[in-house]
């Protein structure tokens, strides 16, 4: 493997082990808050119990999450360095006001609401929780505003061999960033829904602490049904801007080789990248692809045939992925609407409680294909028309400092999910405590 | 002053908080298994730091992401010819970071002791690679025209750039030190007082011969002779850490943090001043060095970035003083919350 392909590797490993705690860290703080201000209200000892309960795993969580988005953001200058003089003028400014305004004040008051229950009132703690909940999700929208960029690059001139800044507004109100924003948000909301869901499941079917669990499913079951619903409205609406700003990700989506009218999706397609066709194709459904695209059944769509070998992305994981998440996506909306019907006897519904256990991987299964869509279709640019990949990497770095570095992060990183996950669901098996 | 050198300030000041705030967690990680020789004085020590290094280990993030957005060209630079030095310090500070909440969840002295060697490696590495690091750019670096490095992770480690590490480490410890001495009582503090009082001669002498190896290792002193009231920078430096000592023997060791803490921020505008207006100097030719102004962002970037830092670190500053103060009670072993 060349240094290009290491450095992308170890970028992959580094956000998508990063973006298995993120998640959870966005949905569960607001769900612990939404449980620590119904204490404050209500004064019903149930709501603290639930708010420490799942706050320990919490924390658990957010601590591994913390320290692996450590190493992501020094991943640029030492990996990419030339994408970051390229691009730093933009890029680089995002990050530092994501950690100056948002970074600061979540990680400030993490701490403040792990170690302030004697020192707060009842109301200023639950305030905290709210600090830290509205700080990862701005630091989220910092995040999702750079990432969109790459995809889709605004408000810039290319300047002294790189793009310099002129519309700073237009960067950090696209459409694409806010797209991103009001899908990954919601996203990340389904998924630690399923883990509250999960987990709840678990112990209503072992009879244990009855109360407790059908509330926490409750409040989950609420928020993943909701947002199930705008993570497919948002899904859709994507779908329209990928068509227009990076037809060549849309048409491997599809793994949609002949530019045509009334384009067609198949149910299964596995594409072979040599014979620039489809090998296997099953279940067509005509014009869905122009429908998605463009809103029209009629829509001519690009087919990669007429995208230069070269600026195509890697078509079968492409597809995959985009398959994947969107029968997941589809999944959680039926499983929670179920859900909503079964809400006032989730105790009998041995059944679906079982089904609702073990679909806990598959949101995490969901935002990860999520991301392979978003950044391997990005390829072979590493911003979209502006700079591809190859051009992108170190020049000082060797391929044996990568290799290094690559097994180091494989190493602690694999040491660290397998305890992190441990110890997260040997407190959530445990139940709540009656300390 | 133009819009480049206040940032290169800027930039400086970033790194000079993250080690006064950081730089007294590093020392207790480091101090950890020498002072903490039974269960609860180490559930007390790391109560001192628990709930501040997650917010303290921002201002890193914040210098890192400022070296991108103000000095696109020196973050390429500096960070791709220390690749293996930074990789080193982020895997030692990930292991810090979860050996924290790791810790205390499963009540195990095996468990426990791998928790407390990660607490102590994850300090100790950090703390001596940054001083290693700072004082090579002081030295200058083997880098050409192109921004390419020459040299590897073993070329950082000649004396110089070990007397960079020696002289971060002890004067972390003893910041740690100090803040043990605020934060503790009875016999765990008399250890701190009694560590405290032990390493000051020592970080004396290291700063002593790190300002005199200087002179003829760098060219810091440049700045300096053509401007000579700047050497008031020095005397502060050396005036805030004999304090250290006066306030020792006062047994206020509030002030003697605080001083403690000047000497840290005096050490790192020693040499911030004596690069200026160089970031990232070439050992191989002048023409070379990276500076604040051949590596900067362009003059909008760098005006929108002034004015999210005008706003937002003063908050930044505000909530954190509020939060060291909400947890400036002395820790014991009747008010530890957990670990």
């Amino acid at each position: 493997m060349d240094l290009v392909m290491l450095s992308r590797l170890q970028f992959a490993v580094a956000t998508m082990f990063h973006f298995l705690f993120v998640p959870l860290t966005l949905g569960l703080s607001v769900l612990i808050a939404i449980m620590e201000t119904k204490y404050v209200r209500t004064g019903d000892e149930i709501y603290l119990k639930m708010t420490k309960f799942w706050g320990k795993i919490f924390l658990i969580n957010f601590a591994v999450g913390v320290v692996t988005g450590i190493t992501l953001e020094f991943q640029f200058g030492t990996n990419w360095s030339r994408y970051s003089i390229y691009v730093g003028d933009i890029f680089g400014s995002i990050l530092a006001i994501e950690a100056t305004v948002a970074f600061f004040l979540e990680s400030t008051f993490i701490g403040v609401w792990a170690f302030g229950w004697k020192k707060l009132s009842k109301k200023a703690h639950a305030f905290v929780i709210w600090l830290v909940a509205f700080g990862s999700m701005i630091s989220g929208y910092w995040i999702l505003v750079a990432n969109a960029w790459m995809q889709h690059p605004v408000g810039y001139v290319i300047k002294n061999n790189r793009a310099e800044l002129v519309d700073f507004f237009a960067i950090i109100t696209q459409k694409l960033a806010l797209l991103e924003f009001f899908h990954t948000i919601p996203a990340a909301f389904i998924l630690s829904s399923f883990f509250v869901m999960s987990i709840s499941a678990y112990h209503l079917l072992k009879k244990q602490n009855i109360d407790f669990f059908e509330k926490s499913f409750k409040l989950a079951l609420v928020m993943g049904l909701i947002f199930s619903i705008v993570v497919i409205g948002t899904g859709d609406m994507s779908g329209v801007d990928v068509a227009h700003t990076q037809p060549a990700k849309l048409a491997a989506m599809e793994s949609h080789w002949e530019t045509k009218t009334y384009a067609p999706i198949n149910l299964i397609a596995i594409p072979s990248e040599e014979e620039e066709r489809n090998i296997i194709e099953f279940g067509e459904i005509p014009g869905i692809l122009s429908f998605l695209a463009f809103h029209d059944f009629t829509a001519e769509v690009k087919g990669l045939k007429d995208i230069p070998k070269d600026e195509r992305p890697p078509v079968l994981l492409t597809s995959i992925a985009f398959k994947g998440m969107v029968g997941l996506g589809s999944y959680f909306f039926l499983i929670t609407l179920i859900g909503w019907f079964k809400r006032n006897k989730l105790i009998d519904s041995v059944k679906f409680l079982k089904i609702i256990m073990i679909s806990l991987p598959l949101p995490y299964i969901a935002i990860e294909l999520g991301w392979i869509l978003t950044e391997v279709g990005r390829q072979p640019w590493i911003v979209y028309g502006l700079m591809k990949t190859k051009d992108a990497v170190s020049v000082s770095v060797s391929e044996i400092q990568v290799i290094a570095s690559l097994i180091g992060f494989i190493v602690i990183y694999g040491l660290l999910g397998a305890i992190g996950f441990y110890l997260i669901f040997k407190n959530a098996l445990k139940g709540p405590q009656n300390s | 002053m133009c819009i480049e050198t206040v940032w290169f300030f800027i930039w400086g000041l970033l790194w000079a908080i993250f080690f006064i705030t950081d730089g007294f967690d590093f020392g207790i990680g480091v101090l950890y298994p020498f002072l903490g020789k039974n269960e609860t004085d180490k559930k007390i020590m790391i109560n001192t730091l628990g709930p501040l290094w997650d917010g303290n280990e921002v201002w890193l993030i914040t210098a890192g992401g400022v070296t991108f957005a103000a000095f696109p060209l020196l973050y390429a630079v500096m960070f791709s010819s220390f690749y293996s030095a930074l990789m080193i310090i982020l895997f030692a500070l990930i292991l810090r970071g979860v050996s924290f909440e790791f810790r205390g969840q499963i009540d195990n002295p095996k468990w426990h002791r791998v928790w407390d060697t990660c607490i102590f490696i994850g300090s100790a590495i950090p703390a001596i690679l940054f001083g290693v690091a700072f004082a090579n750019i002081f030295k200058g670096i083997p880098i050409d025209g192109n921004g390419l490095y020459h040299g590897d992770l073993l070329s950082l480690l000649n004396p110089y750039g070990i007397l960079g590490g020696i002289l971060f480490l002890v004067l972390f410890m003893q910041h740690g030190a100090l803040w043990l001495c605020i934060k503790t009582e009875g016999e765990i503090q008399q250890k701190a007082v009694k560590t405290a009082n032990a390493i000051w001669p020592l970080v004396l002498i290291v700063v002593a011969v790190f300002l005199v190896v200087s002179k003829f290792e760098t060219k810091l002193y440049a700045n300096y002779i053509e401007t000579p009231y700047l050497f008031v920078i020095i005397a502060v430096t050396v005036a805030a850490l004999i304090g250290i000592m006066i306030y020792l023997v006062k047994q206020d060791y509030m002030r003697a943090w605080i001083s403690s803490a000047i000497t840290i921020v005096g050490a790192t505008f020693f040499g911030i001043i004596g690069l200026y207006p160089n970031m990232f100097p070439s050992n191989i030719n002048k023409e070379f060095n990276i500076t604040a102004f051949n590596a900067s962002s362009s003059q909008l970037t760098l005006q929108i970035m002034l004015i999210v830092a005008i706003i937002f670190v003063p908050i930044v500053i505000g909530y954190q003083i509020w939060a060291y103060n909400l947890f400036k009670d002395k820790i014991n072993k009747d008010n530890l919350i957990y670990f």
